[in-house]
C-alpha cells in the first residue's frame, strides 16, 4: 500500500455510505446513506440509540468491516476500494481500537497485550510508556484476570495508543464502567487526542459525554440526524454521568 | 520472545490436559505405524543376515543313498555356486522322566572344517571333535527346555540302535528357526530336537558309509531355481530322490516367511486404520479448538496482523501438539518395537537382531499428523478470514434457531427447557454432531474390532481343538504301516478308540499355483478328527474327490468342481488328478483331505496307515505313553494338550502377539476421542453454561445441558461404531491370518458389547471430569469480559 499523507485538514470523509446485513426479506439496513466529514485532530463523539448503526459506521471507517455501498476516505485513501490485505495494512499503520469489552488476550499480561500491537506497528512508543500514560505503569506485569474492568479498559487504551495511531476509535469505551472509572478513561482519551494529535472517534450512549467533544454526531436509524460543533470542550471530570 | 509466542506457550499450558490427550491419540497412531513397520523390516533383515552369515542352502535334495562322487556332478550344474552333502536321519530321544519319546533329527557335520552350507551357530560349549563319535551338538531350544547343557549325556535311538551321546555344545541354525513337532504345525521347543554329530559316525549309524542322503546346493545370483531343481532331480533320480525343493518349501523358512508376510499384511492394514482414526480425531479436535479462537483471530486481524501472521501463530500452536504427538509416537514406536524385537529374537532364537525402521514409516506418521492438524486448522482459519474482523470479533452470532427447529406440541409437552436446549443444539449443528458421532464411532470401531480379533483367536483354538480334533493323542509312524496296527493300538490298555490316518507328502497344484504340503486320508465318517464346514456340520470323506481347507483353496485359487493335481512325494510318487468336492472350514494349517482307502488305492498301497488318532482313558495316560513309545515303528506321540499349548504359543508370541498391543492402543484411542469430545463440548459451552447458572439454573441442570449432549452423541455413536467396527474387524482378521492359522472375521457380540461398554465408561468418566470443571466454573469471570 502506498504511503499516504495525513497532512490534509480532513481525516475522514464518507459519501452515501450504506450497509445492509443479511438479505431480503430479513435484511437489516444498518446504514442508510451516511455523508460525513471529520477534520483531522478532532475529538468526535457519536451519539444515538442502540441499533442505530454507530458501531457499523465506526467499523467501516476503521477498516474492520466493509460497506455495502457508497464511499469512505481516510485522507487520500479510499477505504471502500481497498483489498483485504490493504485494509490490514491500514489498520496496522494508522488505526487504534478500543472496544467496549476490552478484548484483552487473557493469557498475556498488560505489557504483553500492549506489545502485541507495538510489535507490528511502524513507529510505536514503548509499551511501558503507553501503560504509564493510562496510569498503569505499576500493573504492567498483571494478567487481565487480576485487574478490574476499568483497569482492563485502560490497558486496552494503552494498547490502542501505543502504536501512535493517527486515528483512534472507541466503541462505548465506558459502557461497562462506573462513573469514576469512566471519567478516568475519558481523561486518557482526551490526553491522547491532545498529546498525539490523533483524530479520536468515541461512541457512547451517554449524552453528557458529548460535552468533551469538538464535534457531536447524532445518529438515528442508520443516518446522521444532526452534527453539532462545540464552541468549548468540557473536561471529562466535569461530565455528569 | 514475541508476545504472540508467549501467548502460545501460555495457551498451551492452559489447555495442557487436552493438548496431551490429543497428542497422545496421534502418538499412538504413529506408534503403531512405526513399531509394526520396524518389526517387519527388522525381522526380514535379521532373517536375511542370519541366512547369509550361516550360509543357508537354496536347494535341498533328499535321496535314499548316493555316493559322495555325485556331489561333483551336482557342482557342475549351471547356476550352482556350491554343494554340500550330508546325512540327515530321524532319531528318537529318550528323556528320563518323560513318557512320550521326542522325535529328533540327526544331522551330520563334516569331519574337517565347517560345512560349506548350512552352518550352525554355536551358542554354548564347543564344536565336536570329529574323532569322537559320541560327541554331539544339541539344538539349544530343546536343551534349554529340558535343562540340558554341555557335559550332559543324551540317549537316542537311531536306525533301531540305542546310543549314548555326550553333549559338547548347544547350537542353533537358520534351517531350524521354526521347529514344529512331527505331524504338527506349531513349534514346540520341548518336543523337537536336532542333533549334530560327526559325518562318519552318522554314516555308520545309517549304513551310509561313503554316501550321503541329502544334498545342499547354493545358487549363483543369476540362477533360475526351477532349472536347477530339474537338473538336480535328474542327477539324483537313480539314487532314490524324492524331489529336490527350494528354500521356499523348506519347512522352517516357509513358516518364518509366513509369519513375516502375515506380519507385513498386519502392518499394512492395522496401523493405517489406527492412524486414520487418530488423524480424523486430530482434524476434528483442532478445527473445533481453532473455532473457539474465532474472536481472538478477529482481534488480531483488527490490530493489523495479516492473515499469514495469524495463520502462522495458530499453526505453531497446532503443530506443537501434532508434531509433539507424532515425535512421541516415533520414539514410542521405536521403544516398543525394540522391546518386541527382543521377544521376537528369543522366540525365533536368532543369534542377533537388527532393529531398523524405514524412514518412510516415520515420514508417513509425522506427515499424516501434520497434514490432518493443518487441515483442521486451515479449514477454520479460512472460514474466519472470510469474515471481516468486525464480524469475527462478535461473539459467535447467536445461532439462528428459528428456521430449523420449531418444536411441535409433543416436544413442548414432554421435554423441559434444558432437554430442548440439548436437542436444538444437536439439530442446529448437524455437521458438528455428525463429526462427533463419527469420531466416537471410529474410536469404538477400533476397540470393538480389536476385541473381536481376540475372540477370533480363541475361536480358532476352540474350533480346532474341541470341535475338529477330539482325540487325546496322535501317533505318527516312521513309515506307513499295515492297517492291522489299528488293532494293536486298540489293544493297548486304556485306549478307547482308534482312528487311522494316512498322510502323504505331496505338492498340490492348480493352474500356476502350487503348495507343498500333505494329502490326508481320513476314514469315511471321522469321529476323532472330523473336519467341519462353515455351518460346523461334519464333512464326510469321499473317495471320488478331495476336500480342501479354506486356506488351501485360497492359496491355490481353486473351487469345488475344479481339478487338483496331487504330485505325491512318497513311494511310487504317482501324480493324481482329483476333483475338489468340498471346502472344509479348517482354521489351522492348510490341509487337504480324501477318504483313506481311496487314497491307498490311488497310491496302489492298500491297507496302509501313517498314524492314528486315539481317545484314551486319561487316568492311565502315563502307562499308555510308555507302551506307545516302545511300539515298533512309532515315530512320534503327540498329546493334544501339548499341541494346543504349542499353537496357543505361536499365537501369543508370534505375529499374533501384536493384537494385545493393538487392543491396548485401541482403548486408549477410544478414551482419548471421548474425552476430547467432552472437553471441547465443554469449552464451547462454558459461557452459555455460566449464563444458565447466573440466571438460576442449578448445577445439575447446567450439567444436564452439557452432558445430555455428550450422552446423546455417545449413544448415537454406538451403532455407528458397530458398523465401522464390523468393517475394521474383517480387515484385522484378514491381516492377522497366516497360512498357519486363519482368524475368522465372524461377528462376536460380546466384543462389540465390550467396546460399547468401554465407550460408555469413557463417556461417564469424561463427563465426570468436565462436570467437576463445570461445578467450579467462575460465573463472574466467565461473564465479565463478554456481552
Ligand atoms: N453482523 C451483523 N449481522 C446482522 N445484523 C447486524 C450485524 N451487526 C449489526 N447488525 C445490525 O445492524 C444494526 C446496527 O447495529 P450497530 O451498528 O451495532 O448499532 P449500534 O452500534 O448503534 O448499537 C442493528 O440492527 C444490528 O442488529
Ligand atoms: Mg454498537
Amino acid at each position: 500500500m502506498r504511503q499516504i499523507s495525513t497532512d490534509g485538514p480532513v481525516a475522514f470523509r464518507t459519501e452515501g455510505l450504506t450497509k445492509v446485513y443479511g438479505s431480503e426479506p430479513a435484511a437489516v439496513h444498518a446504514l442508510r446513506g451516511v455523508d460525513l466529514e471529520i477534520p483531522k485532530g478532532e475529538l468526535v463523539v457519536l451519539l444515538g440509540p442502540s441499533g442505530s448503526g454507530k458501531s457499523t459506521l465506526l467499523n467501516i471507517i476503521g477498516g474492520l468491516d466493509r460497506a455495502s455501498g457508497g464511499h469512505a476516505w481516510y485522507h487520500g485513501l479510499e477505504l471502500t476500494a481497498l483489498s483485504d490485505a490493504q485494509l490490514t495494512q491500514y489498520r496496522r499503520r494508522h488505526v487504534g481500537f478500543v472496544f467496549q469489552f476490552y478484548n484483552l488476550m487473557a493469557s498475556l499480561t498488560a505489557r504483553e497485550n500492549v506489545e502485541l500491537v507495538t510489535e507490528i506497528a511502524p513507529d510505536p512508543m514503548p509499551a511501558d510508556a503507553a501503560l504509564e500514560l493510562v496510569g498503569l505503569g505499576a500493573r504492567a506485569g498483571h494478567f487481565p484476570s487480576e485487574m478490574s474492568g476499568g483497569e482492563q479498559q485502560r490497558v486496552a487504551i494503552a494498547r490502542a495508543v501505543a502504536k501512535q495511531p493517527t486515528a483512534l476509535f472507541c466503541d462505548e469505551p465506558t459502557g461497562a464502567l462506573d462513573s469514576t472509572t469512566g471519567r478516568a478513561v475519558l481523561r486518557v482519551l482526551c490526553d491522547v487526542n491532545a498529546r498525539l494529535g490523533a483524530t479520536v472517534l468515541i461512541i457512547t450512549h451517554n449524552a453528557a459525554t458529548a460535552g468533551m467533544a469538538d464535534r457531536v454526531i447524532h445518529f438515528a436509524d442508520g443516518r446522521i440526524r444532526e452534527v453539532v460543533e462545540n464552541r468549548e470542550r468540557k473536561a471529562p471530570e466535569e461530565i455528569a454521568w | 520472545m514475541s508476545p504472540l509466542d508467549r501467548k502460545l506457550m501460555r495457551d498451551l499450558w492452559r489447555m495442557k490436559g487436552q493438548a496431551i490427550a490429543i497428542a497422545l491419540v496421534i502418538a499412538l497412531g504413529v506408534l503403531m505405524q512405526v513399531m509394526m513397520d520396524g518389526l517387519v523390516n527388522s525381522l526380514d533383515e535379521t532373517r536375511q543376515a542370519y541366512y547369509e552369515r550361516y550360509r543357508l542352502a537354496d536347494v535341498f535334495a533328499p535321496v535314499k543313498r548316493a555316493p559322495e562322487q555325485v556331489s561333483r556332478e551336482l557342482a557342475g550344474v549351471p547356476g550352482v555356486a556350491s554343494v554340500e552333502t550330508r546325512v540327515n536321519g530321524g532319531a528318537l530321544v529318550d528323556l528320563p522322566g518323560r513318557a512320550a519319546p521326542v522325535r529328533a533329527q540327526a544331522v551330520s557335520l563334516p569331519d574337517f572344517g565347517a560345512p560349506r552350507l548350512n552352518d550352525v551357530y554355536l551358542a554354548e560349549g564347543r564344536r565336536i571333535d570329529p574323532a569322537r563319535h559320541d560327541e554331539i551338538l544339541l539344538l539349544q531350544g530343546f536343551a534349554r527346555a529340558h535343562d540340558l547343557g554341555p557335559g550332559d549325556t543324551l540317549s537316542a535311538t537311531m536306525n533301531g540302535a540305542r546310543r549314548r551321546f555326550e553333549i559338547v555344545g548347544l547350537a542353533e541354525a537358520p534351517e531350524f528357526v521354526y521347529t514344529p513337532a512331527p505331524g504338527e504345525l506349531a513349534p514346540d521347543d520341548s518336543r523337537f530336537a536336532v542333533i549334530w554329530m560327526s559325518e562318519t559316525a552318522l554314516q555308520a549309524a545309517f549304513d551310509l558309509d561313503g554316501a550321503f542322503n541329502e544334498a545342499l546346493v547354493s545358487l549363483t545370483r543369476q540362477a533360475r531355481v526351477e532349472a536347477v531343481l530339474d537338473a538336480v532331480d535328474r542327477i539324483l533320480a537313480p539314487y532314490g530322490s524324492t524331489g529336490a525343493y527350494g528354500l521356499d518349501d523348506q519347512m522352517s523358512n516357509r513358516f518364518l516367511s509366513e509369519e513375516i508376510s502375515g506380519l507385513r499384511v498386519t502392518s499394512a492394514s492395522v496401523p493405517p486404520v489406527f492412524l486414520a482414526v487418530s488423524a480424523f480425531l486430530l482434524y476434528i479436535v483442532i478445527s473445533r479448538m481453532i473455532q473457539q479462537e474465532r474472536e481472538e483471530i478477529g482481534l488480531l486481524k483488527a490490530f493489523g496482523y495479516s492473515s499469514l501472521e495469524v495463520s502462522a501463530h495458530y499453526f505453531k500452536l497446532v503443530m506443537v501438539i501434532a508434531v509433539g504427538g507424532a515425535l512421541l509416537g516415533c520414539a514410542g514406536g521405536v521403544a516398543t518395537g525394540r522391546s518386541f524385537a527382543g521377544i521376537y529374537q528369543q522366540y525365533y532364537k536368532f543369534p542377533f537382531f537388527v532393529f531398523k525402521v524405514d524412514p518412510p514409516a516415520f515420514a508417513i506418521g509425522v506427515s499424516v499428523s501434520i497434514l490432518s492438524a493443518a487441515a483442521g486448522g486451515a479449514i477454520v482459519l479460512r472460514r474466519v478470514f472470510a469474515l471481516t474482523p468486525a464480524v469475527a470479533m462478535r461473539p459467535p452470532a447467536p445461532a439462528d434457531y428459528s428456521r430449523t427447529v420449531r418444536f411441535g406440541g409433543w416436544v413442548k409437552r414432554h421435554l423441559d427447557q434444558p432437554s430442548r436446549m440439548v436437542l436444538r443444539r444437536l439439530i442446529r449443528q448437524p455437521w458438528r454432531t455428525f463429526a462427533a458421532v463419527i469420531g466416537i464411532g471410529a474410536g469404538m470401531a477400533v476397540a470393538a474390532s480389536s476385541l473381536n480379533l481376540l475372540a477370533g483367536f480363541n475361536r480358532v483354538l476352540a474350533q480346532n481343538f474341541t470341535l475338529i480334533d477330539r482325540s487325546d493323542v496322535t501317533v505318527t509312524f516312521i513309515e506307513p504301516l499295515s492297517a492291522r496296527t489299528v488293532y494293536d493300538l486298540g489293544a493297548v490298555d486304556g485306549v478307547i478308540e482308534v482312528e487311522p490316518v494316512r498322510g502323504v507328502p505331496a505338492v498340490l497344484r492348480h493352474d500356476r499355483h502350487s503348495h507343498r504340503g500333505e494329502l490326508s486320508g481320513l476314514v469315511a465318517a471321522p469321529r476323532l478328527y472330523r473336519p467341519v464346514n462353515r455351518q460346523m456340520d461334519d464333512v464326510r470323506m469321499r473317495g471320488d474327490g478331495v476336500i480342501l481347507s479354506t486356506a488351501l483353496a485360497d492359496i491355490l485359487e481353486i473351487r469345488p468342481g475344479d481339478r487338483l493335481v496331487v504330485d505325491v512325494r512318497e513311494g511310487r510318487q504317482p501324480v493324481l488328478d482329483l476333483p475338489v468336492v468340498a471346502i472344509a472350514d479348517t482354521l489351522i494349517g492348510a490341509p487337504a483331505y480324501i477318504e483313506l482307502e481311496a487314497l491307498n488305492r490311488a497310491l496302489k498301497e492298500p491297507g496302509r496307515i501313517s498314524g492314528a488318532y486315539l481317545r484314551i482313558d486319561k487316568a492311565r495316560s502315563e502307562a499308555i505313553y510308555e507302551t506307545l513309545k516302545d511300539m515298533p515303528g512309532v515315530a512320534g506321540v503327540s498329546l493334544k494338550a501339548e499341541s494346543r499349548a504349542a499353537v496357543e504359543e505361536i499365537m501369543d508370541e508370534g505375529a499374533g502377539s501384536m493384537r494385545f498391543v493393538m487392543t491396548v492402543v485401541a482403548f486408549v484411542i477410544t478414551f482419548g476421542i471421548v474425552y476430547n469430545s467432552a472437553r471441547i463440548a465443554y469449552a464451547e459451552r462454558a459461557r452459555d453454561l455460566a449464563s444458565l447458572r447466573v440466571i438460576g439454573f442449578t448445577r445439575a441442570e447446567a450439567a444436564f445441558v452439557l452432558l445430555g449432549e455428550l450422552g446423546i452423541i455417545t449413544v448415537l455413536a454406538l451403532p455407528v461404531g458397530v458398523a465401522m467396527g464390523w468393517g475394521v474387524a474383517q480387515l484385522l482378521a484378514a491381516g492377522f491370518s497366516t497360512e498357519l492359522y486363519q482368524i475368522p472375521g465372524a461377528f462376536v457380540p460380546s466384543a462389540f458389547g465390550g467396546a460399547a461398554l468401554a465407550v460408555l465408561g469413557a463417556a461417564v468418566f469424561s463427563g465426570w471430569l468436565v462436570r467437576r470443571d463445570l461445578d467450579r466454573i467462575d460465573m463472574v469471570s466467565a461473564l465479565k469480559t463478554r456481552e
